[in-house]
């Protein structure tokens, strides 16, 4: 059984079935295991169709779409097809009959940080897709009402880019201040 | 206040000015407005003429018929369930379109999460769903232990049911207090908080606060329960069936409740999937999805109860299953009471769990674990899990990333009311303003929760 | 004690106090629940802790109608354009109770989302500390503040200090209004 554990550099990661030479598809997209959970890795450009073939599979609800800004880890654990990006866009899916859950996480670079929207598949992925869009910056095209939903219209600036410096005033402490 | 009218009313003709503290309010000569003015407050101003009764028959005016209004309802108003602001498109007072603005209480708890030490990420995320803590601090400390691959022991984990399974009847009942309020029946919201005040009487004897306790932990709960608990459990067993059956007599057979609820603000199943809705409102269309029961963790799977399903899917349904949640969760908690194994509160791994105060005096490696816990915090391996329960309010999930470190590289957590707002302008399509109160309510949105 | 409470009491006192004694017998509260706090207030003002003993049980919708402001709650950067807005409205005599930590420093929260305590935007009377403070400590605050309007500290102040720290909103796009109400900003 492939080990969990992943080395500090990107090498292609352990997936099941480690021996042939076709790693595991799910949908078109490679398969990972975290922790026991399935994740599927895209590209931008098969982003929509894998939604598409897993929403016929029968993933009726699209739980989550959030994303992470790996400006501090450039170098983590993907298989070795993809090629990491700033950002990672990570969409939760469950299906009720069986009832199982995939994750899908989709590289987005942040030259160009754009991705497809998923509203016209499941209309529910709107106001997360605005959240990732008010917080890190990842615009989507198809999406109806881009704009920011959490920070004040006309705040200027992604909140959770690592480069967005947490906002904090000083205060009397003796201890330490914080690292960021 | 000053106002400028309309160029095309006044021009550069007005001639009455008058000087006011505020500064010069001009006036417009009365033949000057325009006579869709008369009819119109513009600017606040109604440039009617004194002691004039205008008929509008008399008055030539073009008005469209599909003129609508839109209206703000919030953030500050008292039936908006904290800081949710809708706009609302009205025509006269049947509720055409809404827009749903969220983000007044936006705290940037994600961003925080990334300073905290994984034992001050409860502290952190136990505020974001403030009805039902104990839901936040478990979801992050499931995400958490995952990612560490540790067991948590078999107490813990029924304690964990016990207190959640509690929080549960308690948001249920606010819900009942709150619902009642925003239909009109003060009453609801003295008897609800009576109830309320038993549990967090039991809450505040088990983890020293009533809201926002951060007690449950990764690895475990933060202290174990007291010896006489489960009389104070029983008591609360035994005292809740009888209120019920009191908001039953109220609420339940009531003509007023039935009509304001009842095929108010419906949803179809269909409707709720593609919207990514979960929790009562999901199961009020007649989908019995219930993560306790269809993906069972701690060990749900060893409990029975039953999953409350609705058939219409309007207000009336969500009310009824959320009542009837309270039942099977004290039915939950009758098979906890019998079947709390005796054992540890919280894993006896050195590396997660800090010492008992008392041998940081004897022995040095205890002083140097809980120094290094408490100022550096446990390094959590790298990796990214997803980890979700159920809520009152529908699927809480916490999605973290770890670098390797001691604080979170980042932490998602996927509130449940914030879908489940998605929700709100197909339930107020064609109803009036007072189902829109109704149908906020039905949903029982927490703003900690959607705004994070 | 004695000999001074024979002075001020219903029939004897001055109408100064007996204006006082009316204002915080009766101090109604506007609805500014905005986060957990807004919980333990509202469990503040249900049956088992009852705000109705202070008079202060009808928690007033319409800022107009209300005395007190009890901020409850942390306040964002959103809201709080709004939370101006809502004082402004209130007419004088007022009163502010910052309840909870987040309200009265920004709390556990010191981030970009977060404003740093209430008082950066009006000003606070009574500061209830607590995460959320329970009942018994809002109703302490409640009570504090009662004593202060009692001894009339708090017209004397609200003269010299006027209305809020002068913070300056900013242009919010809205035809500019100027209000007369709670205090010149300008």
């Amino acid at each position: 059984m492939a080990p969990e554990e992943e080395p500090a550099e990107a090498v292609s990661a352990e997936t099941p079935g480690d021996d042939e030479t076709e790693p595991e598809r799910h949908a078109g997209a490679l398969v990972t295991r975290s922790r026991g959970q399935e994740v599927l890795h895209a590209t931008r450009e098969t982003y929509l169709e894998t939604v598409e073939a897993l929403k016929e599979e029968g993933f009726v609800m699209c739980v989550d779409v959030t994303a992470t800004d790996y400006l501090e880890r450039p170098v983590r654990e993907l298989p070795a097809e993809i090629a990491p990006e700033r950002f990672e866009l990570v969409v939760n899916l469950v299906s009720m009959e069986p009832a199982r859950r995939v994750r899908l996480r989709v590289q987005v670079p942040e030259a160009d940080p754009t991705a497809a929207s998923l509203f016209d598949l499941y209309p529910g992925s709107e106001a997360p897709e605005r959240e990732v869009f008010d917080l890190m910056g990842i615009r989507f095209e198809g999406h109806p009402d881009l704009t920011r939903i959490l920070m004040p219209e006309d705040w200027e600036g992604h909140p959770l880019r690592k480069d967005y410096a947490m906002g904090r005033i000083p205060v009397q402490f003796k201890a330490a201040p914080a690292t960021r | 206040m000053t106002t400028t009218p309309a160029d095309s009313a006044v021009g550069a003709r007005s001639v009455l000015a008058a000087e006011t503290s505020e500064g010069t309010q001009e006036l417009a000569r009365r033949g000057a407005t325009d006579p869709r003015e008369l009819l119109r407050e513009e600017g606040a101003v109604l440039r009617l003429p004194e002691g004039v009764a205008v008929d509008p028959g008399d008055i030539v005016f073009e008005s469209p018929e599909d003129e609508t209004m839109i209206i703000n309802l919030g953030p500050q108003h008292p039936s908006t369930h904290g800081v949710l602001r809708l706009m609302l498109e009205l025509d006269g007072e049947t509720v055409l379109r809404t827009k749903p603005i969220v983000g007044y209480l936006h705290t940037g708890m994600e961003k925080t999460a990334e300073d905290l030490m994984y034992v001050q990420g409860g502290t952190n995320v136990t505020r974001m769903d403030y009805l039902s803590p104990f839901y936040n601090e478990c979801v992050f400390s499931m995400a958490v232990e995952q990612l560490l691959e540790i067991e948590v022991p078999e107490r813990a984990q029924w304690i964990r049911m016990l207190m959640l399974e509690l929080n549960r009847i308690s948001s249920h009942v606010l819900f009942l207090a709150t619902n009642g309020l925003d239909m009109g029946a003060t009453s609801a919201m003295i008897y609800g908080w009576r109830e309320r005040e038993l549990v967090l009487a039991f809450f505040e004897r088990v983890t020293g606060l009533r809201m926002n306790h951060n007690y449950i932990r990764p690895g475990g709960v933060a202290a174990d329960l007291p010896d006489d608990w489960r009389d104070d459990v029983l008591d609360i067993c035994e005292v809740f069936p009888g209120r019920l059956d009191e908001f039953d007599t109220l609420f339940t057979n009531q003509q007023i409740w039935r009509q304001r609820s009842e095929g108010v603000g419906v949803i179809s199943r269909e409707q709720a999937l593609a919207l990514s809705i979960t929790g009562p409102v999901l199961r009020s269309t007649g989908v019995a999805w219930d993560l306790r029961a269809d993906m069972p963790y701690l060990h749900y799977d060893e409990v029975e109860f039953d999953v409350i399903t609705g058939s219409v899917g309007d207000v009336f349904d969500r009310y009824a299953i959320r009542i009837n949640e309270i039942r099977e969760s004290i039915r939950i908690v009758h098979q906890i009471l019998d079947r709390m194994p005796p054992g540890d509160y919280r894993i006896q791994d050195a590396k997660v769990t800090p010492p008992p105060r008392s041998r940081i005096d004897e022995s040095m490696e205890a002083l140097i674990h809980h120094f290094k816990l408490f100022t550096e915090g446990f390094k959590v391996p790298a990796g990214e899990v997803y980890v979700a329960i159920e809520s009152p309010r529908g699927e809480l999930g916490c999605y973290l990333v770890s670098d390797g470190g001691s604080k979170p590289y980042r932490m998602h957590i996927r509130g449940p009311s914030f879908s489940n707002l998605q929700a709100l302008p197909l339930m107020m399509r064609g109803g009036l303003i007072a189902d829109a109160v109704a149908i906020i309510s039905s949903i029982d949105p927490v703003l900690g929760d959607v705004d994070r | 004690m004695g000999l001074e409470s024979l002075n001020h009491n219903f029939l004897t006192g001055t109408l100064e106090d007996f204006v006082k004694w009316a204002r915080y017998r009766s101090t109604w509260p506007a609805t500014f629940g905005l986060a957990c706090c807004a919980i333990e207030m509202m469990g503040t003002g249900a049956a088992n802790f009852d705000l109705s003993r202070f008079g202060m049980e009808v928690f007033r919708a319409s800022p107009r109608q209300a005395d007190l402001m009890i901020v409850a709650g942390r306040v964002s950067q959103k809201m709080a354009p709004v939370l101006r807005q809502v004082y402004d409205q209130m007419m004088e005599p007022k009163w502010v109770i910052s309840m909870g930590v987040c309200a009265s420093s920004g709390g556990m929260f010191n981030n970009y989302a977060v404003v740093q305590g209430v008082d950066q935007i009006v000003p606070v009377d009574v500061y209830a500390p607590g995460c959320p403070p329970g009942p018994e400590t809002l109703i302490h605050a409640i009570v504090t503040l009662h004593e202060k309007i009692r001894d009339g500290e708090i017209t004397r102040r609200r003269e010299t200090t006027g209305a809020g720290a002068g913070i300056d909103l900013g242009d919010t796009g809205r035809a500019e209004k100027r209000l007369a109400l709670g205090g010149r900003r300008r």
